[in-house]
């Protein structure tokens, strides 16, 4: 349980972190937080011979808003996101959703850049920034480029990021629109067996561990848009998905659960 | 090596430490506070649970290297020098929200975080804000009355 040695640097800047991961090639790894990279790598599931520190980079952690959209730093942590009362008012789904993640002592670490790099299809944030139709900043050698967050995520774990880039910004529009999320666990501080997140009141719906990446239900989105009730959009949630099978749940569970939890959250959402 | 200063329970501490080594272990070992406790080594259990910059934090799951310059408060730092328990220390002895032992310094941390991160806690509020603690001997009703007591909330 102790991790494989590494050799560690700390970037004074995006810009520095950027030059060194372009040094040291794809054997390096971005520590943030460091509540998904560390664990994996006491388990020796990640062995990256070279740690860049981004963690002191405190011109990364902010919220702004204003022109009808919130942007936030990359290094901003969970716990600065629940407790932000300009959040709470330009995009209380975020806010919210971020209080839902681990506990206190995880949210006091974990940050947003960190936890949609990581690109975990079981993570909260992901699936909430998919729902919001958020726009994900990265910066590399070239400068930077915005990625909508629906091309984001192309696998399990895995991104559209490139091994010297590094995301410094995330943005949602403002106004969460009618919200809700689902969070199904059996354990308490456990990642969802299932989670569901509306937003828009229903024009933006991500589906939380029922693939290999955080999964916008875009055949839920185009029912209601064709006019469908929120139980007969709920009833396509899990259509044409293959949901993983694990010790918590199979996937026909799973696929169930989407239906069921999709549907709540609509209805919550205030979608009839 | 990487050499690491840290402000421990008031006192700065320098250390030589390698990259890999965590927090808890720099503490417990290097440092000989061996007040917090490993227990799940993954995360999940707060048995680890230490104050960073006035925040908790799992030491299990963070690297001495980047609490360089951080202040870092062990269970070792919270008792006045004469002897007088904390406030949240003196909840959980007066509760007795202990059985044997092993959570306690990780939940007396993860209490005097989540009190001053929430204010007006009621008992549901303090249920969540511990689950990441974990009492193997199920002890959480005791724990729970004490946080309460803590807080100024109720609790008897």
């Amino acid at each position: 349980m102790i991790p494989a040695a590494f050799d560690y640097e700390v970037a004074e800047s995006a810009d520095h972190a950027i030059s060194l991961l372009g040094e040291h090639g794809d054997d390096a790894k971005l520590l943030a937080g460091g509540h998904s990279l560390i664990p994996m790598m006491r388990y020796r599931l990640a062995t990256p011979s070279v740690l860049v520190d981004v963690g002191r980079l405190d011109d990364l952690r902010y919220i702004r808003t204003g022109n009808g959209s919130v942007s936030i730093g990359a290094l901003t942590r969970h716990s600065e996101l629940e407790h932000s009362a300009a959040l709470a008012e330009a995009c209380p789904m975020l806010a919210s959703v971020a209080a839902l993640v681990g506990d206190p002592a995880v949210r006091h670490r974990g940050t947003l850049g960190g936890t949609i790099a990581h690109a975990d299809p079981a993570s909260d944030l992901p699936a909430a920034v998919l729902a919001l139709g958020g726009t994900i900043v990265a910066q590399g050698p070239g400068g930077s480029r915005e990625i909508a967050a629906t091309d984001f995520f192309t696998g399990y774990f895995e991104s559209v990021l490139a091994d010297d880039e590094m995301i410094t910004e995330v943005r949602v529009p403002a106004g969460s629109g009618g919200w809700n999320y689902q969070k199904f666990n059996r354990r308490a501080q456990d990642w969802a067996i299932v989670g569901v997140a509306v937003a828009g009141g229903g024009s933006g719906v991500s589906l939380v561990n029922m693939g290999s990446t955080p999964i916008r239900a875009s055949g839920v989105e185009a029912a209601l848009a064709g006019g469908a009730s929120a139980a007969d959009a709920a009833a396509v949630a899990a259509d044409g998905l293959e949901p993983p099978d694990d010790l918590n749940a199979d996937a026909e569970y799973r696929s169930h659960l989407a239906r069921v939890l999709t549907e709540r959250a609509l209805n919550a959402a205030g979608v009839a | 090596m990487t050499a690491v200063t840290l402000t421990v329970n008031g006192t700065e501490r320098s250390l030589d430490v390698e990259p890999r080594t965590l927090l808890v272990h720099a503490l417990r070992d290097d440092l000989g506070l061996t007040g917090t406790n490993v227990g799940c080594d993954s995360s999940s259990c707060g048995a680890c649970t230490v104050l960073v910059d006035g925040q908790s934090a799992k030491s299990c799951t963070m690297f001495a290297v980047q609490a360089d310059g951080a202040d870092i408060t062990t269970i070792e730092g919270v008792a006045d020098a004469d002897g007088t328990l904390h406030p949240m220390q003196q909840a959980f002895h007066e509760h007795h929200a202990l059985q044997c032992g092993y959570c306690t310094p990780g939940m007396v941390m993860a209490s005097i975080s989540l009190v001053e991160e929430y204010p007006g806690l009621d008992e549901n509020g303090v249920r969540h804000g511990l689950e990441g603690n974990l009492c193997r001997c199920t002890g959480y009703q005791n724990i729970v009355d004490a946080v309460l007591a803590a807080a100024g909330s109720g609790g008897d």
